[in-house]
């Protein structure tokens, strides 16, 4: 019942996407006609309508109703509830729905709240949104239907993928769908904008408070995703340049570029075309990481084969939207007239060369994941991994980071090179001495000899832009701005650190037995089978001290789920302020002895703590761009005009 | 300091246009490097018969991937250290050594991919390994290699008919 009622209400919501997009475009011909005046209340009632239907879907879950298929496939009695709820959108078509609600509401808030642009471009803004969304429905309508029942309900679940049951990874998924949404609504606002001819700063404003958020939510989505990989896994890495990563690298890349360039925009009436171009790449990005993952055409180019209905659709989709996108800008963008202009070596200058390279490292990390697909036309099967884009990558990446520290010093329209002599200078040598010193005292390779450098520079730099200024009068976006980019050396830092130092030691250990890595002293107490909610395991007893240090025990163990029956490795961590102790325990050797892994990682904690910053620094961007947004709606336009930006 | 595109009235008009060229010619250049980078530093997927037709050059990181041979599981001396074989499940057998915790579904009979080279010896010298993850998740290339081999076969019979 409560199925059919979440599928009505899936109907219901698709009809309201169809008339968003109807009205919303006739209200561009023919003036406001009394179809433009639904577009509104048809956003906020599909945005309610869909959240329902993910509410039923999330009930079906937690009660674990497996006359429902999804519920039967993926789920089972015995999960702890959390994870039955998690298991909701673990799943291809539970996640396609939790995309469409996350969407719908986004619609239906800006439907709400937003009174800031001209009616006709909101209308257009909406319809675009609604065309989206009018994808997603028939997607979930006619080939993914999430409310599915079973002729016979199932006695008992199949369960859900055991790596899947991580607290993390319950929550990275939507976390980056919220990213992909946030990235949706940019695009439908750039839509908006280009078919109203209104590319102005106002719009700008507008669009970027989604921006942001999104960002930050692809920041947290990537930053956890990457933890999850390292500690889940088993193998010690924090990227692999796996293309699910990759399909979430992508999005973050293009929304860098885009929420600096709408800055340009906002700030300077600049790089109008540009912002919107990025606008739709942005999306586009987001859209083919979404369908990478989902469809499954990474992992496996089969999944065609599987099922050929879903990937044709999947197909079919993005072709719709991009095509669509681009048909309308290459329309449409020769009207945009130029922007104000602007010298080189200034604030703008800076940032259009930083997007250029983010944009260049997009094209790098786009073409290095569907290089696969390509060879695989030609029956040629490559893996392309970390000897293709760690070098390719940082040829672009070392330059936009340096120019990154140079930037927010810079003033806006043009700036001299004597005023900013002493700060480059001053930062270009200690890049230079750090670099020196970790060459002659280390044995580093040249990536992250240049990480570790660059970090040290870009983290005094970040903070340059405060110099000399009254604290408490500099605006929260300027701190967001510092947190973020400070936030990038630190994780560059971790990156850098963990790449040249990391200590590994593989051994076979007897119960009782020692190993040494770097000052560490392990040693393994005892290996003891244990039984969790749905698993039984073997645990490791390691007595792990440092130095002459107390010893701390920590148990990695392997486990055994029964439903579905898998193994997965449970690495076990002892974390200190300069970097983590990593163990991982393996097979027993006839002879008795346990295979022990054991690495000594210094500062790779910095890598996240470095993005959980970054996204600070976004979320008190959000913070004081919506504050003085507000403000300039007051009428106090005078006092505020761009202050954030200008140097004292 | 030149303003990009210069104030004049001959140039003011071009500021546009030589942003769009310079973003072009780094996007250019992106795209060459990316080129080169994928002409050079990618790993190259061998299934065995293909590995013992045509070895790769020594050192040459590659993919390796068939099944865990029967009966060739044997961990060596030091308790961390495995070698096995991996097969085609016809003639062509290659034989593999990894040092490390072998993936948890890593049995006899069971697909591998094997990431690494090949040494002077003729041992592949794998760095990591990848195996079933569970009864749903199949590395790429295992999943495809009873299709692969069947399409080759149907291939070499259809040889000459054309």
């Amino acid at each position: 019942m409560l199925a059919e009622l979440g599928l009505a209400a899936l109907w219901l919501a698709a009809a309201l996407a169809a008339l968003q997009l109807v009205g919303g475009a006739l209200a561009q011909r023919e003036g406001s006609g009394e179809l433009a005046a639904l577009v509104r209340p048809a956003a906020i009632i599909q945005g309610v309508l869909a959240g329902f239907a993910f509410l039923m879907l999330l009930w079906v879950f937690a009660v674990t109703d497996l006359s429902v298929k999804l519920v039967a496939t993926n789920s089972h009695s015995m999960k702890p509830l959390i994870f039955k709820l998690s298991g909701a959108w673990g799943n291809h078509e539970g996640s396609m729905l939790l995309w469409v609600t996350v969407m719908a509401m986004a619609g239906g808030l800006i439907a709400l709240i937003e009174k800031r642009l001209p009616e006709k471009t909101m209308q257009a803004t909406l319809a675009s949104q609604g065309f989206v969304a009018l994808g997603f429905y028939a997607f979930l309508l006619l080939s993914s239907n999430p409310f599915e029942r079973l002729p016979m309900p199932a006695i008992e679940g199949q369960g859900l993928n055991p790596l899947l049951q991580d607290i993390g990874l319950a929550f990275h998924p939507p976390t980056l769908y919220f990213g992909y949404v946030g990235l949706s609504v940019a695009f439908s606002f750039a839509v908006g904008a280009l078919l109203t001819r209104q590319v102005t700063p106002e719009f700008a404003r507008v669009m970027r408070p989604w921006v942001l958020g999104a960002w930050v939510f692809l920041t947290l989505g990537i930053t956890a995703g990457s933890y999850w990989a390292y500690y889940e896994l088993g193998w010690g890495g924090w990227w692999f340049w796996d293309p699910v990563e990759n399909a979430s690298l992508m999005p973050w890349l293009a929304a860098t570029a885009l929420l600096h360039s709408a800055s340009v925009l906002a700030a300077r009436d600049a790089l109008r075309t540009w912002t919107i171009m990025l606008g739709v790449v942005a999306f586009s990005m987001s859209m083919l990481g979404t369908f990478l993952v989902r469809s499954g055409i990474l992992t496996s180019v089969h999944a065609f084969a599987v099922d050929p209905e879903r990937g044709t659709f999947i197909l079919i989709l993005l072709a719709l939207y991009v095509g669509g996108a681009l048909a309308v800008f290459a329309l449409r963008a020769g009207h945009i007239t130029e922007g104000t202009r602007f010298k080189a070596w200034s604030r703008e200058g800076a940032l259009v060369f930083n997007n250029v390279m983010l944009s260049a490292i997009l094209g790098i990390v786009l073409l290095g994941t569907l290089y696969p697909l390509l060879t695989e036309a030609f029956d040629v099967r490559v893996s392309v991994g970390p000897p293709y884009f760690n070098p390719v990558g940082a040829i672009f990446t070392i330059p936009m980071l340096l120019v990154m520290g140079v930037g927010p010093l810079l003033r806006w329209r043009g700036d001299t090179w004597e005023r900013l002599k002493t700060p480059v200078l001053a930062i270009g040598a200690l890049i230079v001495a750090v670099g020196a010193l970790v060459l002659i005292f280390g044995d580093v390779t040249v990536l992250p000899l240049l990480g570790l450098a660059v970090a040290a520079g870009l983290a005094i730099a970040a903070f340059l832009p405060l110099r000399g200024r009254n604290l408490r009068r500099v605006p929260i976006a300027t701190w967001g701005m510092v947190v973020a980019h400070f936030g990038i050396a630190v994780s560059l830092f971790g990156m850098a650190s963990e790449t040249a130092f990391n200590v590994e030691k593989l051994a076979a250990v007897a119960p009782g037995g020692t190993e040494q890595v770097s000052d560490w002293t392990v040693t393994l107490e005892s290996v003891d089978p244990i039984a969790g909610p749905n698993w039984t395991a073997l645990e490791a007893k390691l007595l792990i001290s440092r130095g002459s240090g107390e010893p701390e025990l920590v148990t990695p163990q392997n486990r055994n789920f029964w439903a579905p029956p898998q193994q997965t490795t449970e690495s076990a961590l002892l974390t200190r302020w300069d970097g983590q102790l990593y163990a991982v325990v393996g097979d027993q050797a006839e002879d008795g002895r346990w295979q022990i892994r054991l690495w000594w990682k210094p500062f790779v904690t910095f890598i996240w703590y470095g993005g959980i910053l970054i996204a600070l620094g976004g979320v008190l961007a959000i913070i004081g761009r919506v504050r003085s947004d507000l403000r300039r709606r007051k009428g106090e336009e005078a006092e505020i005009d761009e202050p954030e930006w200008e140097q004292a | 300091m030149s303003e990009v595109g210069g104030t004049s009235g001959l140039k003011a008009k071009h500021q546009r246009l030589v942003l769009v060229t310079l973003a072009l010619v780094a996007l250019i250049g992106a795209g060459l490097l990316a080129a080169w980078g994928l002409r050079n530093q990618v790993d190259y997927f061998y299934l065995p018969d293909e590995f013992v037709a045509a070895p790769p050059p020594v050192g040459q990181a590659i993919r390796l991937g068939g099944m865990v041979a029967e009966g060739s599981i044997e961990t060596l001396g030091d308790g961390i250290t495995v070698a096995f074989v991996v097969t085609d499940q016809k003639e062509a057998r290659v034989p593999v050594m990894y040092t490390g915790i072998l993936p948890d579904l890593f049995v006899e009979n069971s697909g591998v991919v094997a990431e690494g080279a090949v040494d002077a010896k003729g041992v592949f010298i794998a760095e990591n390994l990848l195996a079933k993850h569970d009864e749903n998740y199949v590395p790429k290339e295992l999943e495809e290699m009873s299709q692969h081999q069947a399409a080759k076969a149907a291939q070499e019979t259809t040889i000459g008919l054309e």
